[in-house]
């Protein structure tokens, strides 16, 4: 499903040339549970933006759902993300303009498409599944932290994507909301078989995942 | 459906969080859009009163003046034109054998008072005939207008101004049948004309250009020639007649015959160079308006780089973005050309009693027009900026 090969990123910050990962060879394949681990800066959330479209290799190639990304079209690629990845970030990454319905929804109404199922229906039974349906009129600066993540959860699983990328997904909560998180998180890996791709140093976080890929400097040192 | 509805809810939210700031972004365009309807409305008023002015008169008027053109002043009959020719029955009669030249007027004017017994008032002695009446379109408000037989009797029966009548016996029915005086002769009222809005007429008394003749006009001249005809497209062809006519006894500098075409000209000079002086402000406003949304969505795009980054990272295209923040500048200016609009229409209400002006669908339809362009054109450059911000760079702002 995913297939990194000799993939590398670099910056120029100013003069100087920061290689933020290099020679980034794995795969990932359908229904893995995977966490990326790593101290901070050793180059994890590069590897997690490349997996998610949302940033580009300098060297190396990067296939996903078969498809070389290289070759793919920004509209193409909006499409991939828009239908089958959802993002679950550290900082939730809500808008706060919008309710946490509308939250959710915003990605079917980016979709255009008639989808075979109605999105503002799947939106409330997601909403009431993780026990946040009376809240589906506040705004995101209304509800608790463990709140906002999983709306944003349910924002990333309205097109009922093969990929969940999370990043640090319990970094912003307490510890026993992120446990709740982590629990959601494994039950969709587990019953939907939807493919979940963590990045986090945390080693509770850790301890989850079923697939492991060490990142340090740059490098991936270890998978197991 | 829905994405256009979330799109234009999208924008009315970020509205509605800058309340302030979306009123004064507007504002310019307010402004532009105002001076341009209120143009219109000034053009239209000015068009529909002149229209019904001219309506009035009731044919294509040619104008006979001696002198050399209308800039010795229009319409300023009995001024005096110093060197001119002096119209006389002859003219009259050589000018009706015009086929074309349906009526020929001619016209005699003395200002002086024209007394009861008891009031006396300052006024004008029109010397005319019948036909007069027919080609200014003026009719009996009470009693009856002098006809052809009183003019050729020289009949000293007079039809009165309306404003006349009411000053000197309070209601135009009391008129009728009393004698008033002018320069020491007596006239009988036999009608008082309709209210012509044009301060001459309605305060003259019109008599047979036949009865002026003697002590009042010992020289038996005119002042001026009217001459109506019937059809337009005959009005130029009338006017060379005339002037061959004219030419077989008075020099070419000594009378000028223009018609109400080059009188509309005049009017429509002065009203191009108000037009012009609106139109400036306008443009000027509607420019700078332009460049206030287009700096409030530059400060919109950077303000808002990560909502942008979320967008793009749950599926939203370039285009997406692109027509996001395009239907902001758009609905921002649009916003203000309708408020313009609606203050325009205020204005025109309030000033309607005093001053002929009018609004119509071409000037909701232009107000329209030019603030969705105004909002296209500013809006295109920040939403090309937000379009294509990078994914990664967008999210990453804080």
């Amino acid at each position: 499903m995913i297939s990194f090969s000799k993939v590398c990123k670099t910056y120029w910050l100013g003069k100087e040339k920061v290689e933020a990962l290099c020679g980034a060879s794995f795969e990932i394949k359908k229904g893995e549970y995977v966490g990326i681990l790593g101290p901070s800066g050793s180059g994890k959330s590069t590897l997690m933006n490349m997996i998610g479209l949302l940033d580009t290799p300098t060297s190396g190639s990067v296939k996903l759902f078969g498809k070389d990304v290289s070759k793919l079209s920004d509209d193409e690629i909006s499409r991939l993300r828009n239908r089958h990845i959802g993002f679950v970030f550290q900082q939730f990454n809500l808008i706060e303009k919008f309710t946490v319905f509308e939250n959710v929804v915003m990605p079917a109404r980016y979709a255009k498409s008639n989808l075979d199922y109605n999105p503002d229906e799947y939106a409330m039974a997601l909403l009431e599944r993780f026990g946040i349906g009376e809240r589906a009129n506040f705004h995101p600066n209304k509800i608790s932290g463990g709140q906002q993540q999983r709306t944003a959860i349910a924002r990333a699983l309205i097109m009922k994507p093969e990929l969940i990328l999370a990043d640090e997904p319990t970094g912003n909560i307490d510890s026993k909301t992120g446990e709740e998180i982590l629990d959601l998180l494994e039950q969709l890996n587990r019953e939907l078989k939807v493919t979940v791709v963590t990045v986090t140093h945390e080693p509770e976080v850790a301890a989850r995942t079923k697939k492991k890929i060490y990142v340090k400097d740059g490098r991936i040192v270890d998978k197991l | 459906m829905k994405y256009f509805l979330f799109q234009l809810k999208s924008a009315f939210e970020d509205f509605k969080r800058n309340k302030t700031r979306t009123f004064l972004a507007s504002l310019g365009i307010l402004i532009g859009v105002m001076s341009v309807v209120m143009l219109i409305a000034l053009g239209l008023g000015l068009k529909n009163y002149l229209g019904k002015q001219f309506e009035s008169l009731g044919a294509n008027l040619i104008i006979i003046l001696p002198g050399s053109g209308l800039s010795q002043g229009v319409g300023n009959f009995g001024a005096g034109f110093a060197g001119g020719a002096e119209f006389d029955e002859r003219d009259v009669s050589s000018l009706r054998r015009i086929s074309t030249a349906e009526y020929v007027v001619p016209a005699y004017m003395k200002s002086g008072l024209i007394e009861t017994g008891e009031e006396q008032e300052f006024g004008y002695l029109v010397g005319t005939n019948e036909e007069n009446f027919v080609l200014s379109g003026i009719e009996a408000e009470a009693g009856e207008l002098i006809n052809k037989s009183d003019v050729q009797n020289r009949s000293k029966d007079v039809v009165m101004g309306f404003e006349m009548a009411r000053k000197l016996f309070g209601e135009p029915e009391e008129a009728i049948d009393k004698i008033v005086r002018f320069d020491g002769q007596r006239f009988r009222v036999k009608g008082v004309a309709t209210k012509e809005n044009d301060s001459q007429t309605d305060n003259s008394i019109m008599v047979s250009y036949k009865a002026t003749f003697g002590s009042i006009n010992p020289n038996k001249t005119f002042f001026a020639i009217s001459v109506g005809v019937e059809n337009e497209e005959d009005v130029e062809m009338t006017k060379k007649e005339i002037e061959d006519t004219l030419l077989k006894r008075y020099e070419e500098d000594e009378f000028d015959v223009s018609d109400q075409g080059e009188l509309l000209g005049v009017i429509n000079q002065i009203f191009n160079v108000l037009n012009g002086v609106l139109v400036a402000i306008g443009s000027i406003s509607l420019v700078v308006g332009g460049i206030g949304i287009m700096n409030i969505m530059y400060a919109n795009v950077t303000e808002r780089t990560k909502e942008i980054g979320i967008r793009r990272a749950i599926g939203a295209t370039k285009r997406d973005i692109l027509f996001q923040f395009m239907a902001e500048s758009v609905l921002l200016s649009l916003f203000g050309g309708l408020m313009g609009l609606l203050v325009s229409a205020l204005i025109v209400a309030l000033v309607r009693p005093f001053f002929p002006v009018a609004l119509n669908v071409l000037a909701v339809v232009i107000a329209i027009g030019i603030s969705t362009f105004i909002g296209v054109f500013f809006g295109v450059f920040p939403a090309r900026r937000a379009a294509n911000l990078t994914p990664i760079e967008a999210i990453r702002y804080e």
